[in-house]
């Protein structure tokens, strides 16, 4: 196959910044190597998104381009970056600015006792090949881009490892830290979180721009986490997108959950030109539960487009979907869902719902909440609504003395506290709404 | 332009594989045929000699050809749906397919030769001894001349047109071509491009101001063979302050020999207007049935589809309402029964364009077997309007365990001056109620039968009466076998 195929665009991830990156990781196991270069391939070859493609409805495919970024930035010095310990404080930390780690703190000494493993993606490849082999990216791409998820599997230079034993809970959280800094940079962040029967762990994701430079600097950020659950086992998994408002963004999310497991993941999206978000939720045995939630505070001419799919594959699993988004000024949000069910999936409980608080005359939302229901037995809704600020709540607020400005401020946050609230690390959920609040003011 | 072919060198039918499109095609309803001397056929396949044929047969004016060449174009041209839509419309053999066929005789059958489980079916259905002949095709024209004149008359009285769109178009020119083609352009999808080809039959109404039709008017009463045509274009309009209602189909099955139903349905309601058009569809097991149905409502004009999905092999129909006008309403409800070897693909469209319009959209299916019931919707609130409304419920109710449905609305908003609402639901029927129906001496279909018409019993209630008594016969029926 021919990497100059004129149907597939590769922009600035060529066959030889691919053969520069590869030198750069020559020391990791062949077997990673080998599913590097395979993915390079389909990447390669794989056309961009067109008009027709379901998955791609009503998304913005012009600007989608692949020009112009820097495979392999420079590295950033921690010094000079702007990091903030945020919402994690005294746990476990490691900080990549451009793909590599630049600052960590490990474990506490009782966590690391406990078998937890906090390390490197590069040093896991190395150390915990098997692991890492059975879980990293193995799920496969069903929500339209399997382009971009081949171009982050082929260009992952490094990320986040968690492993929690058997029967282990980690008594904190752990936080991880993106940065890209520079203009042009292409970053692929990773992170993968293996809990074992029974465990426990909570993982927080910072995705941010190194330093607060104007213009704001042009990036490329090419995502994606795996969330493992093995039987009994409850990962809490929170994640903050504030890229720079000219980053082109991707993340994709793979969770697997097992016999009664419990994962949870926030998404908050507050950053980026454009950003797409998929998200895959598999309840593969009886009692799993997923729960998949995200809010979003869309300003400018600001494109968040968030597809997700749940699938029951097995009796009497539950998912609960709740998408928030907030649109300010001329902003665009899509949100695209489907809910599955296998035909031997009795018992199913489901749930998925979008709610868009229209803030401005400018705003756009689309809402797609698709049903496949192939059991009978089971109880699956969906609900989607577009809407602005109750008046009669903003009007009782300014009767009671309110400023109209701080009314709606106190209403939006009651829109969001729905999912806020179900965060139980306090500092956690003190941060998302720090960010959320700055994004209002600003 | 090639001179149009004479009648008697138009294309004829080769071989006796050709005559039944149907071939090689489990039918189990409608596996009946008989003997039919057609006066005009174009016989099977399409090419531009098809359209010119059909053309000439009905001595259309020039545009009209046109028109219909360049649909012809534009059909060739489409790609199938694929991408969104079931694979299964790759399986329609367009050379198969008459697109033409005008009926000169009556067939040969006879009562005694029609099957015993129809008959029966008639009997259950309650469905009057002369319409039955004609739905068995006993006779080739339902005879109910006196009850068809009698509302002709009555309608014709208060000014309204009431005729086949071959009629409509030849005679009253002045009134049709202004909206033919106008709410559904022949380019909206393969398939309205096929009919704008193909058409003939259907219905074209014109009610002037402030005429308040009393009487559903019935596409059933009127006779032509055409009627049930595969290709039927209909075009309403209410003219301003006016009110129709109109019925199509019935519930009765409806035998078919022709594998491809594609129907245009046009409506125009002007300032103040109120048109409610009433489908019940019931086609043989083996048809496609892709039809475009569109409105336009004008200023405080208000549009309702009824829309009862229970025969075919598929069928996709999404009734739309574009709210053109201040204060327009529109509205869809939809019923869907999708059994063994059936996809009911229905839904609704609902096209906001002025301020201050309102829609509703209640659809309920009910998958048994291995049917599979889906709703597609669309809802689109463009920029810088004010006061716009959705409200969107989807209910389903899956019998069997193999039973799928499945649910895939689009919703746009733009602005902060409007709502949108949606929301969907899956469920089967409650064990509780099916076990206190059978305590109280119900066998588990009677209880299931029961259940399912409390499902549907608000939106049925809203059908004509005598359409409604047939829907719940025609449920108990489709429920029989389906538990136990």
């Amino acid at each position: 196959m021919s990497v100059s195929s004129p149907t597939a665009a590769v922009g600035s991830f060529t066959q030889a910044a691919f053969d520069a990156h590869l030198a750069k990781v020559s020391h990791l196991p062949a077997w990673w190597l080998d599913r590097k270069r395979a993915a390079y391939e389909r990447f390669a070859v794989a056309p961009m998104p067109k008009r027709t493609n379901e998955g791609w409805r009503f998304s913005n495919l012009a600007a989608l381009t692949l020009d112009g970024f820097n495979p392999a930035p420079a590295a950033c010095p921690f010094a000079q970056m702007d990091h903030h310990e945020l919402g994690v404080t005294g746990a476990g930390h490691l900080v990549f600015a451009n793909n590599r780690l630049v600052a960590s703190q490990p474990l506490a000494a009782e966590a690391a006792k406990q078998g937890i493993i906090f390390d490197t993606l590069q040093n896991a490849l190395l150390k915990h090949g098997d692991l890492v082999r059975a879980h990293l990216l193995t799920q496969p791409s069903k929500l339209g881009s399997d382009k971009f998820a081949a171009l982050h599997e082929a260009f992952l230079e490094d990320g986040a490892f968690i492993h929690v034993p058997k029967g282990v809970t980690a008594p904190l959280p752990v936080g991880v830290f993106h940065y890209a800094c520079g203009d042009g940079t292409a970053v692929f962040p990773h992170t993968l979180v293996i809990a074992e029967d029974n465990a426990k762990i909570t993982v927080a994701d910072f995705f941010r721009t190194g330093s607060g430079a104007s213009p704001a600097p042009r990036a490329f950020a090419c995502g994606g986490n795996d969330l493992y659950a093995g039987h009994g086992a409850s990962v809490t998994y929170v994640a903050m997108q504030d890229w720079s408002r000219e980053t082109l963004s991707f993340q994709f999310n793979a969770t697997l959950a097992r016999r009664d497991a419990r994962v949870l993941s926030l998404n908050l999206h507050a950053g980026a030109r454009q950003a797409r978000h998929e998200s895959f939720s598999q309840l593969a045995a009886p009692g799993a539960h997923s729960e998949m939630l995200a809010l979003t505070v869309a300003h400018g001419t600001q494109e968040f487009d968030q597809r997700t799919l749940q699938i029951h594959q097995a009796p009497n699993t539950s998912s609960n979907l709740l998408y928030k988004n907030a649109l300010l000024d001329q902003a665009k949000t899509i949100f695209s869902g489907l809910i599955v069910v296998d035909a031997d999936a009795q018992k199913t409980d489901a749930y998925q719902s979008n709610r868009n608080l229209m803030l401005s005359d400018d705003a756009e939302a689309h809402s797609l909440p698709g049903l496949e229901i192939q059991a009978n037995d089971v109880r699956c809704t969906h609900g989607a609504t577009s809407a602005r600020i109750d008046r009669e709540q903003e009007f009782y607020l300014e009767s009671r003395g309110i400023k109209p400005a701080q009314a709606q401020e106190l209403l939006v946050f009651g829109f969001f506290e729905e999912v806020l609230g179900k965060i139980e690390h306090q500092e956690l959920h003190d941060t998302l709404t720090d960010i959320i609040r700055e994004k209002f003011r600003a | 332009m090639k001179p149009l072919p004479d009648i008697d060198t138009a294309p004829t039918i080769a071989d006796e594989a050709a005559v039944n499109p149907v071939a090689g095609i489990d039918q189990t309803k409608g596996d009946f045929q008989y003997k039919v001397d057609y006066a005009f056929d174009a016989g099977t396949g399409l090419t531009e000699d098809t359209v010119r044929y059909i053309s000439s047969v009905k001595k259309e004016e020039p545009w009209l050809l046109d028109f219909r060449l360049k649909a012809l174009k534009t059909f060739l041209e489409k790609p199938m749906p694929t991408h969104w839509a079931t694979k299964d419309l790759e399986n329609i053999d367009f050379d198969k397919i008459r697109y033409y066929l005008a009926q000169g005789q009556k067939p040969k059958r006879t009562w005694d030769e029609v099957p015993d489980d129809i008959k029966q079916t008639f009997e259950r259905l309650g469905i009057p001894e002369q319409e039955r002949k004609f739905l068995a095709g006993v006779e080739a024209q339902f005879d109910s001349e006196a009850a068809y004149s009698n509302i002709k008359e009555i309608v014709a009285k208060q000014g309204v047109i009431f005729v086949n769109s071959t009629e409509g178009l030849r005679e009253h020119p002045e009134i049709f071509r202004k909206f033919f083609g106008k709410v559904i352009p022949t380019g909206d999808n393969k398939f309205s491009a096929l009919n704008s080809a193909v058409f003939s039959g259907g219905s074209f109404i014109y009610v002037p101001p402030g005429v308040k039709v009393a009487q559903p008017l019935q596409a059933y009463f009127r006779i032509n063979a055409e009627n049930f045509g595969q290709f039927e274009r209909t075009l309403i309009i209410a003219d301003e302050g006016s009110e129709v209602v109109y019925m199509e189909g019935c519930t009765a099955p409806k035998f078919s020999t022709s594998t491809l139903h594609s129907a245009v349905v046009e409506l125009v309601a002007l300032k103040g207007a109120k048109i409610q058009y009433i489908t019940v569809q019931n086609w043989a097991n083996n048809v496609f049935n892709l039809v475009t149905k569109r409105a336009v409502a004008h200023e405080e004009a208000e549009v309702k589809w009824i829309d009862c999905n229970i025969g075919s092999r598929l069928t996709m129909k999404y009734p739309g309402v574009v709210l053109k006008g201040r204060k327009a309403r529109g509205e869809v409800i939809s019923i869907a029964l999708a059994n063994d070897g059936q996809h009911q693909d229905t839904g609704a469209k609902m096209i906001h364009a002025a301020d201050d319009t309102t829609s509703v959209v209640v659809s309920k299916s009910i998958s048994v077997g291995q049917g599979r019931a889906t709703y597609r919707g669309q809802v689109h609130i463009p920029r810088h309007l004010k006061g716009c409304k959705n409200n969107t419920e989807c209910d389903a109710l899956l019998i069997n365990t193999n039973s799928r449905t499945d649910t895939y609305p689009a919703i746009t908003v733009r602005g902060d001056k409007n709502a949108t609402q949606h929301e969907a639901s899956v469920s089967k029927v409650s064990e509780d109620m099916i076990f206190y129906m059978q305590s109280r001496g119900l066998t588990e279909a009677q209880a299931m039968s029961l259940a399912v018409n409390g499902f549907i019993n608000d939106l049925a209630r809203q059908f004509p009466m005598e359409y409604s008594v047939e829907l719940k016969r025609l449920i108990d029926l489709e429920m029989e076998g389906s538990v136990g």
